[in-house]
């Protein structure tokens, strides 16, 4: 079982490998790609149905003992976001296919080492091979930004780089300080570390605000919604899926280890939390590109996962962790939507486009479910998940936390409808009419797939909320994760 | 007392660098950053002068971690830097003057 542990990080990287050695031949760069992340995703739900039992399996690389190997270890957190993430690749490999964006020669490649990196990091025990992964899926990005972006891509490259070299920077400072506090930087020594050391609890600070500037969590927020709608939709979409994740990932694992969910810090989260979603939702209401509103709804919604930390408890927990998978998977569809939409007309700029609906009736169905369920209308997926967290809000009691909550998400709606009122409905563009392309299967596929998904996670989300449960449970209480991998 | 002291001017310098208009400048100030923090992992394990650790060892032998996450970063750091300076020679070959401002925005 834990021999499978290795696929996520090696079978990806083999893959790129592969892909490198056969220059030009297209169909079979494809399969190459497709095959390493559906194996991926099998052994991502074979670890994940192995740890709701509460097994936690342990790979030490090697064999070396614990305090030297590199140890990969997977709970029911790690193992879900490990398959929701290799989902979206998957969708997105697909929708590239259809885009075109990977007849570029390093465009696959890139893609399976960014996984790559992005996998091992939610599968690794260890704070310096965190930022190691970290990198390995930042490198990739940054290359991908600059040759699939548009006109200011030079531009939003430079803020990109500087923005995530100066978080990298700050994270191996934070390593460094927690080595110095507390002699290792392996999570299962340190768990519960910044509760009895203070010195530890400030080191950690450290690290978490490096993690705060990846996942973009207001008040670092300002880079996201100026570099990602720069890139293809199609690598946006991959970005939304992985990147800014493994940021708030990370987050919610330090902060359940390190600091054993200390309700010292509650306040602060809370207050983090709620101001990234009211300033995401409200940035989203003047910009004029679907991707931009897009990316400003990255940064709000964040704040409901985060919202959801903050609060620690049982329900509350399960409810952020609820909220990230399908969140990830409804995000995905809307940005594989923009992608259609600027395959077909050229452009996602709201202000020349029009008509969608009566032109393109799949695609206007899979933006419009999952659009809703972003907002969290019932029936969907994303109605559940919002319910979850208001719901652990009003046990708590917190009332000014479940007003800007609903607020947020009517906002949200109305963000989504103009969307929707101007792109979808309205009159065809004079320019669009001559050039309007048929959309294929691969690219209208992926965004039907992702957008099914979050339809049916709405009035089936029991096995998902199961897992989040299991994955709650497992980060109120980790003395398991921490016995299986600290060998004692 | 010399770690604190290095890692403190060379924090200075690279954020006096980062907060300059300029894209060279900016490449020069995570240089520095990036030296700054690989002296504080090495202080993180301490300074003094000890025996080596693969020479068997004993009590007072230096501890190996630090060093390899320092190579680590070193390289890491030296990859991303290099990418960096393509950057700055794609947009200065361009024909335009190098960008004043770090996102080519207005100043």
């Amino acid at each position: 079982m834990s021999v499978l542990l290795i696929v996520p990080l090696v079978g990806p990287l083999l893959a790129a490998a592969v892909l490198l050695a056969l220059p030009g031949r297209l169909v079979l760069r494809r399969v190459v790609a497709l095959l390493a992340t559906a194996a991926v995703i099998a052994v991502g739900v074979v670890l994940l149905l192995a740890t709701c039992d509460g097994e936690v399996p342990v790979l030490r690389v090697g064999d070396w003992p614990p305090v030297v190997a590199i140890t990969l270890a997977a709970d029911p957190l790690s193992a879900l976001l490990v398959t929701v993430s290799a989902t979206v690749v998957l969708a997105c490999l697909v929708a590239a296919a259809g885009t075109g964006d990977d007849r570029r020669q390093a465009f696959l490649p890139l893609t399976m080492v960014l996984s790559a990196g992005a996998y091992g990091a939610y599968l690794t025990t260890d704070l310096f091979n965190l930022f190691v992964l970290v990198e390995v899926m930042l490198v990739p990005s940054y290359v991908l930004l600059a040759l699939s972006g548009g006109p200011g891509r030079a531009g939003a490259g430079r803020v990109y780089v500087a923005t995530s070299l100066l978080g990298s920077t700050i994270l191996l400072a934070g390593v460094g300080l927690l080595y110095g506090v507390t002699g290792t930087v392996g999570l299962a020594d340190l768990a519960g570390m910044a509760r009895e050391v203070p010195a530890a609890a400030v080191a950690g600070g450290v690290v978490l605000l490096a993690f705060a500037l990846k996942g973009a969590l207001v008040p670092l927020h300002d880079w996201l919604p100026r570099a990602y709608p720069v890139a293809s939709p199609v690598v946006v979409a991959l970005f939304s899926g992985l990147l800014t994740k493994v940021g708030l990932y990370a987050i919610i694992r330090i902060y359940a280890v390190l600091y054993g969910g200390d309700p010292a810090y509650h306040p602060l989260l809370v207050a983090v939390a709620l101001a990234s979603m009211v300033i995401g939702v409200l940035g989203a209401i003047g910009v004029g590109s679907m991707r931009k509103v897009l990316a400003f709804h990255m940064v709000s919604q964040i704040g409901y996962v985060l919202l959801g930390l903050a609060l620690f408890t049982a329900a509350s927990l399960a409810a952020a962790i609820f909220y990230l998978a399908q969140y990830v998977l409804v995000k995905a569809a809307l940005f594989l939507c923009a992608a259609v939409v600027r395959a077909t007309r050229g452009t996602d700029r709201l202000s020349r486009l029009g008509g969608l609906a009566s032109s393109n009736p799949l695609l206007a169905l899979a933006f419009g479910v999952a659009a809703l369920s972003l907002a969290g209308l019932p029936p969907f997926g994303g109605f559940l998940a919002k319910f979850l967290v208001l719901r652990a809000a009003n046990e708590v009691g917190d009332w000014f936390v479940l007003m800007v909550a609903v607020l947020v998400s009517l906002v949200t709606l109305l963000s989504m409808l103009k969307i929707w009122g101007i792109a979808f409905w309205g009159e065809v563009p004079r320019a669009a009419r001559e050039r309007t392309a048929r959309p294929g299967l691969a690219l209208l596929g992926p965004p039907l797939a992702l957008g099914g998904c979050a339809l049916l996670l709405g009035p089936l989300g029991g096995p998902l909320l199961q897992v989040a449960d299991a994955a709650a449970a497992g980060l109120l209480e980790p003395a398991g994760y921490v016995r299986a991998v600290s060998g004692r | 007392m010399s770690g604190p002291l290095i890692v403190g001017v060379l924090v200075a310098a690279g954020v006096f660098l980062l907060l300059r208009p300029g894209q060279l400048r900016l490449v020069l100030g995570f240089v520095l950053l990036g030296h700054a923090v690989n002296v504080l992992l090495l202080a993180a394990g301490g300074l003094h002068r000890r025996e080596p650790p693969a020479d068997g060892g004993g009590s007072e032998s230096a501890d190996p971690l630090p060093q390899a996450f320092i190579l680590t970063a070193i390289v890491i750091t030296f990859g991303i830097t290099v990418y960096l300076l393509r950057l700055l020679r794609r947009a200065s070959r361009r024909g335009s003057r190098p960008p004043e401002t770090w996102d080519g925005g207005p100043r």
